[in-house]
């Protein structure tokens, strides 16, 4: 059984809803992060997957070498205000640093 | 008579002297004092004028201006007086002068103080002159307005509620007599040469007491079954009787003088009770005589009047002697006082006016006199409590002497003008209303009661200690009182100097109100 | 020249009148300066001398050279003098000497003199008293703080009285019947720093004042009747017989007795008549020498003048009214005067009951009588009021408990008082003697000529005249003879000075001369027949009236009355044998067995109370209502018409934020509200906005799914 478009895009929607799952259920920053990713990584299995299946040029894999970087840069900055917010409370669970509400 | 500008001279020099005042630093008390000195004395110096070229003879207006004003309803500026009105002119500016003295010490706000009082010489003096009935009530509102913020802000502690009370109830007269007259003006153009009018709408007392004396006012449309010149006389009654004031519209009274300063109290009983009896004889007598006298005797119209004057007589004399408060006692003897003009008024004979008249001058001498001599004790001792006070007579004897002459013209004693006054209007009104004149005498005994123990209470009786160091009459006040002393005593000897001037005048009314 | 000589007695009245007014002013005015400070007593002395001088003069020339001048005296002379049309009238007004003093249509007042035999009597009256009224406060009021002002007031008042005397109008007359009031009420109040003087004299003026509405009523009825207020003028209308008009649908006889009783209203408060005596007594509050001169001799006989001035006036009801009334004061106040200790106020009910006694002859139509009784009346009592007042000057004290024996002390008082009192009394051969003879006289014929009832006044009159002697002669006991009752008082008790003693003498003289006597300088003629009785004119304008005419008692009422009188002199002097020479009973012992009249006689028969339980109370009483009327009711409604219209206003107000306003608001509320709502999603969670968001998604997709297709 060769693997057709449907199953790529179960797997993707698959990760999707985890990912999803993952950053609205979790309190931690890290683990938020991690959501982020899957489902960035769900969108860009999804560009690859429709890519293959029309078959025409490269634009989807392109989509997902972006996709990739900008994960990778995303990765580094969200990291980066995680600790910054880490030093300035002394937690890093997301409910607690709502300063910015009321 | 050629045309002269006399009349609008005496109206519109404290008019100028208001403006130029304007131009004066408010600090420069002194210089607002004097120019205030000046031009309230220009005009007594020319109402002095005015009275001796009166020509005494002659019934009609003299002195008359006309000046279009806005020729599309008919306004003209149109002054005149008469018998009636020469008196009451020198009556307004000689207590406005004396006012202005008698305020000396205002310091709260000066400036303002005495432009207001400027102001409220043109009106009163607007009122007594004009002949046009719309600039009759010009006048009348410029005249109010002042006489508010006077109270207003320069009164006693309860001032704000004084001067609200005297406000609206003036304003709900005015608004009475403002329907009557837009009726009277309305309806005035449908009346012909025949019946007295001009065939075209009018505001000219003289053409509308004409359509009064012809029965022009006759054709014109009953409303809910009474005739149109009963509700034009009943709405300007009611416009005149709250200034008079007759009961039961005078509670205002008692109040606005309470709570108004010396000078406005003096200013308020001394002329703008006057105007309420001045605007009966000139607007209600001459333009409606038919509702006081018809078929030769006199109508239930006139009996109510003489009734309300009776009350006032007697029902304000009783209100008097129970008062607490020098002022408000001097204020409810005025009520009295003013019945007997209503008195006379009702009666519409020759002695009845003559009554009616002569009590509107000298209650005006007499009642000014009485406010500034209270003004004088509340100065020194801060209250006006009659049980306060005792033994004035023994420290004070040149003001207890100004007292006791101003309290015995007041109770109508003969030899000092208030008697004749009183006199004439009961012999006036006992012509025609025997029993009421008899109750009203009852006024004449409760006010020499409430009087009496006045005297008694405050002048009379042991020095107290406490009053012991208050000086007697300065300069400035015993230079108010003077000029007042001397008309009581003067016009109780010679009435005529008053009378004089207004006989043909009274003939001229009551040959009008008796020819029906 | 010939101007001023034609019409000499105007000028010679405006000059007597004008005098004491000129007096008045120079120290009214002149206060400051130190010579009225000094001698305040100076001009005024001068001013009512000369006053007294030309009165007298007049007296002379209207009394000597004008008697019985008048061919065309159409009443016959009888025994009684002078005819009523054949005295001396001298009318200003007629001469063309008059001053119009107000005019209004057909009410006019034109001031006149009016001079007759009635007028100077009363002039040389009035400046004799004042004048030697005056003399004597120089030594009384010596010393006095307000000494100038004193003398200022006495002025006034002899010009007020003066021009009451001398006017010819009724309005005028009130005028200055008013002005003496006036007078009256100052001198009562002189010292007003004391507790009693000021409710005397605020009694005083409004006790008179009660009579002067009357009064002015009265006035106002009789120009009402007959269009003229001026006395002449009057009693021509009424004697050219025209008919008196009908007026309320009274017949003319009601409406003139109505205005005579009206009239009559004046003279009962101001010459202190039952049951407007109260005043008279409490006006003694003042100082001595007024009550002689007001409250004795002048003002206080004002009223029975002005009677006797318009005596035609008067219907027989209206005489009858003032005879009884008259009848009441002489006997009410003679019992009052037995009874209380204070000599001035004695002497105050002896002038009531005098005062009573000359209404009576009024009223029973003794005309002379009244008026001459009048006349020395004014001496005797001036004199008595005098002497009492020099003996207080002395002894400091009112009360005839602590007096006794001053006789050795004070023999010229003494000797003078005497000789009032006898005259009071009417001993023969003084003056009363003979004015009260006449005035029992002619009660005496009225009652013969009346019914039973008519006897009344002459029964009264004789036991007054009883009290009159024995209250006197209780007074005189008290007061000079038996033992010092007070031995400190008596110590310091001395005559008084020469300016006091000197007018004593003078009233002695008059009162012992008895001047009524027909002596040979005045012409033969006797001053009571100086006075004609007017026949009656109400009588002419109304033929109801039957016999207008008062008669004239004969010689056998003239022997009748004489007798009497020495019966009275001899009861009264019994009387005060058994209660104060012999102690049998004695004073004490009169007062245990009458307690009930005691009581009620000592309570000055409780008119006070009567007053003041009525008149006075009901008067506060109705002001306190009237007053809280006003404020509760009339003030109340305007009130209420005020807050009613500022309700209104809230309600307006109200409305205008609720439905108007609130349509508006209501938008604002409803996005406030949901704002509200969502504001809690609005967390500032991330996460949950995710949620949100999914949800979103979710429920998008699902409708898509379910409903798109």
């Amino acid at each position: 059984m060769t693997p057709d478009i449907s199953h790529y895009v179960f797997i993707g929607s698959v990760m999707f809803v985890l990912g999803v799952f993952t950053m609205t259920s979790r309190r931690n920053a890290i683990y938020i992060l991690m959501g982020a990713e899957l489902v960035v990584n769900a969108a860009a299995l999804n560009f690859v997957a429709f890519a293959r299946y029309r078959g025409e040029d490269l634009s989807g894999q392109m989509f997902a070498v972006f996709i990739i970087v900008l994960a990778a840069a995303e990765a580094a900055v969200a990291l980066g205000i995680v600790l910054q917010l880490f030093q300035h409370f002394p937690t890093i669970d997301v409910s607690k640093s709502n300063t910015l509400s009321e | 008579m050629p045309e002269s500008s006399l009349l609008t001279a005496i109206l519109m020099t404290p008019l100028v002297g208001a403006l130029a005042m304007m131009c004066v630093p408010s600090e420069r008390r002194d210089v607002i004092k004097t120019m205030a000195a000046v031009f309230t004395g220009l005009p007594l110096l020319l109402s002095i004028f005015l009275y001796v070229q009166f020509d005494r003879a002659n019934p009609d207006y003299q002195f008359v201006e006309f000046h279009s004003w806005v020729a599309t309803f008919n306004i003209n500026y149109h002054l005149g007086v008469d018998g009636l009105s020469v008196p009451l002119v020198f009556l307004t500016c000689l207590l406005l002068f004396l006012g202005v003295f008698s305020s000396w010490n205002i310091n709260k706000a000066t400036k303002g103080f005495f432009i207001l009082l400027l102001l409220l010489e043109v009106g009163i003096n607007g009122v007594f002159m004009s002949l046009d009935f719309f600039l009759f009530y010009v006048f009348w509102e410029v005249m109010l307005l002042p006489m508010y913020f006077l109270i207003g802000i320069w009164g006693g502690p309860r001032r704000e509620y004084a001067a609200i009370k005297f406000f609206l109830y003036t304003l709900l007269g005015s608004i009475l007599m403002l329907v009557a007259m837009i009726a009277m003006y309305l309806y005035s153009g449908n009346v012909g040469a025949a019946d007295g009018g001009i065939g075209q709408r009018t505001w000219n007392l003289i053409t509308m007491a004409q359509i009064g004396l012809q029965g022009g006012w006759a054709g014109a449309p009953a409303f809910l079954g009474m005739q149109f010149q009963h509700w034009c006389f009943l709405f300007l009654f009611i416009g005149f009787a709250i200034k008079i004031p007759v009961f039961p519209f005078h509670t205002w009274l008692p109040d606005a003088h309470v709570e108004a300063p010396t000078a406005i109290s003096v200013i308020l009983a001394g002329i703008l009770l006057k105007l309420g009896g001045y605007g009966l004889l000139r607007v209600n007598l001459l333009c409606f005589p038919d509702v006081i006298w018809a078929g030769g005797g006199p109508t239930a119209w006139a009996t109510g009047l003489a009734l309300l004057g009776m009350i006032n007589c007697v029902y304000g004399a009783f209100c008097a002697m129970a008062q607490k408060d020098f002022k408000k006692l001097v204020a409810y003897s005025s009520v009295a006082h003013m019945g007997f003009v209503l008195l006379g008024i009702a009666a519409a004979n020759e002695a009845g006016l003559a009554g009616c008249t002569l009590q509107m001058f000298n209650h005006g001498t007499s009642s000014a006199m009485l406010f500034l001599v209270v003004g004088v004790i509340y100065d020194r001792a801060h209250h006006r409590d009659i049980e306060g006070f005792g033994g004035l007579a023994g420290h004070m004897p040149m003001y207890s002497s100004v007292a006791f002459l101003a309290i015995f013209t007041s109770l109508g004693l003969p030899g000092l003008a208030g008697f004749w006054g009183e006199a004439m209007a009961l012999v006036g009104c006992y012509e025609v209303f025997p029993k009421i004149t008899v109750v009203s005498t009852i006024g004449l005994i409760v006010t020499a009661a409430f009087f009496l123990m006045t005297i008694r209470k405050v002048f009379f009786g042991p020095v107290q200690d406490k009053y012991k160091d208050y000086p007697d009459l300065d300069k400035r006040e015993w230079t108010c009182m003077v000029p007042l002393g001397l008309l009581c005593i003067l016009l109780g000897w010679f009435p005529m100097l008053l009378l004089g001037w207004m006989n043909s005048s009274i003939a001229k009314v009551v040959e009008q109100v008796r020819s029906f | 020249m010939e101007f001023f000589e034609t019409t000499r007695p105007v000028w010679y009245a405006l000059l007597i009148l004008f005098l004491p007014l000129g007096a008045f002013c120079f120290n009214a005015f002149g206060f400051r300066t130190e010579f009225v400070k000094k001698r305040g007593h100076v001009v005024p002395l001068l001013g009512i001398g000369t006053a007294l001088f030309l009165s007298c003069s007049l007296f002379k020339s209207v009394v000597f050279d004008h008697h019985g001048t008048n061919p065309e005296a159409t009443v016959a002379e009888d025994s009684h003098g002078v005819a009523y049309d054949d005295r001396f009238v001298y009318w200003s007004t007629e001469e063309g000497l008059s001053f119009p003093l107000l005019e209004a249509g057909d009410f006019q007042i034109v001031a006149g003199i009016l001079i007759d035999n009635l007028t100077v009597m009363m002039l040389v009256v009035v400046t004799l008293v004042s004048f030697l009224v005056h003399l004597y406060s120089t030594g009384y009021m010596h010393g006095d703080e307000r000494y100038p002002r004193f003398f200022a007031f006495l002025g006034l008042f002899t010009f007020s009285m003066l021009g009451l005397i001398l006017t010819d109008n009724l309005l005028l007359l009130f005028c200055f019947w008013e002005l003496v009031g006036l007078c009256s009420y100052f001198l009562i109040g002189f010292w007003f720093q004391q507790d009693d003087p000021p409710k005397a004299s605020m009694k005083a003026f409004l006790t008179n004042r009660f009579g002067d509405v009357g009064f002015l009523l009265g006035i106002l009825l009789v120009y009402q009747l007959f269009g003229t207020l001026s006395i002449p003028g009057l009693e021509a209308r009424l004697r050219s017989g025209e008919p008196i008009p009908a007026l309320y649908n009274w017949d003319p006889h009601t409406l003139c007795t109505l205005a005579g009783l009206l009239l009559f209203c004046g003279p009962m408060a101001k010459s202190a008549q039952v049951p407007m005596h109260i005043w008279l007594p409490d006006a003694m509050a003042g100082p001595t020498p007024v009550s002689a001169l007001i409250h004795a001799a002048t003002m206080v006989a004002a009223g029975v003048y002005m009677v006797g001035r318009i005596f035609w006036f008067f219907t027989p009801e209206a005489l009858l009214f003032i005879a009884v009334i008259g009848m009441m004061t002489a006997i009410i106040a003679a019992t009052i005067g037995l009874v209380h200790n204070n000599i001035k106020k004695v002497l105050a009910y002896s002038t009531c009951s005098q005062l009573g006694y000359m209404m009576l002859a009024l009223g029973v139509g003794g005309y002379g009588a009244g008026i001459f009784h009048l006349y020395t009346h004014a001496f005797f009592k001036a004199c008595l009021f005098l002497c009492a007042g020099s003996v207080i000057h002395s002894v400091h004290t009112e009360d005839m408990r602590e007096m006794g024996g001053l006789k050795s002390k004070m023999p010229v008082t003494y000797k003078t008082m005497m000789i009032a009192t006898l005259a009071l009394a009417g001993v023969p051969f003084f003056s009363g003697a003979f004015s009260k003879e006449l005035i029992i006289e002619h009660a005496l014929y009225w009652g013969v000529h009346g019914g039973i009832l008519h006897f009344l006044p002459a029964l009264f009159a004789i036991v007054g005249a009883v009290l009159t002697f024995f209250y006197m002669l209780r007074l005189m006991h008290l007061t000079f003879w038996g033992e010092p009752r007070n031995k400190e008082r008596f110590d310091h008790a001395h005559e008084s000075p020469p300016s006091m003693t000197i007018p004593l003498l003078v009233l002695a003289t008059l009162s012992l001369f008895s001047v009524g006597w027909p002596i040979p300088f005045l012409g033969g003629h006797a001053i009571p027949e100086m006075l004609p009785s007017p026949p009656s004119a109400v009588a002419e304008a109304l033929p109801s009236i039957e016999g207008g005419e008062h008669g004239h008692p004969g010689l056998g009422y003239i022997l009748t009355s004489f007798l009497v009188a020495l019966l009275v002199l001899a009861v009264g002097w019994l009387l005060y044998r058994r209660t104060y020479k012999d102690q049998r009973p004695g004073p004490d012992a009169w007062v245990r067995r009458f307690p009930q009249s005691y009581a009620t006689i000592n309570g000055l028969y409780f008119f006070d109370e009567f007053y003041q339980a009525t008149v006075v109370r009901a008067g506060h009483a109705l002001s306190r209502t009237f007053a809280s009327f006003d404020q509760r009711v009339v003030d109340g409604a305007v009130n209420m018409v005020g807050t009613l219209g500022q309700a209104l206003g809230r309600l307006h107000g109200a409305i205008d934020k609720t439905v108007v306003d609130g349509l508006v608001n209501s938008f604002w509320h409803l996005s406030h509200l949901l704002s509200r709502m969502f504001r809690r999603l609005q967390t500032g969670n991330v996460q949950d906005y995710l949620t949100f968001a999914v949800a979103g998604v979710v429920l998008v997709s699902l409708m898509v799914l379910f409903l798109g297709s």
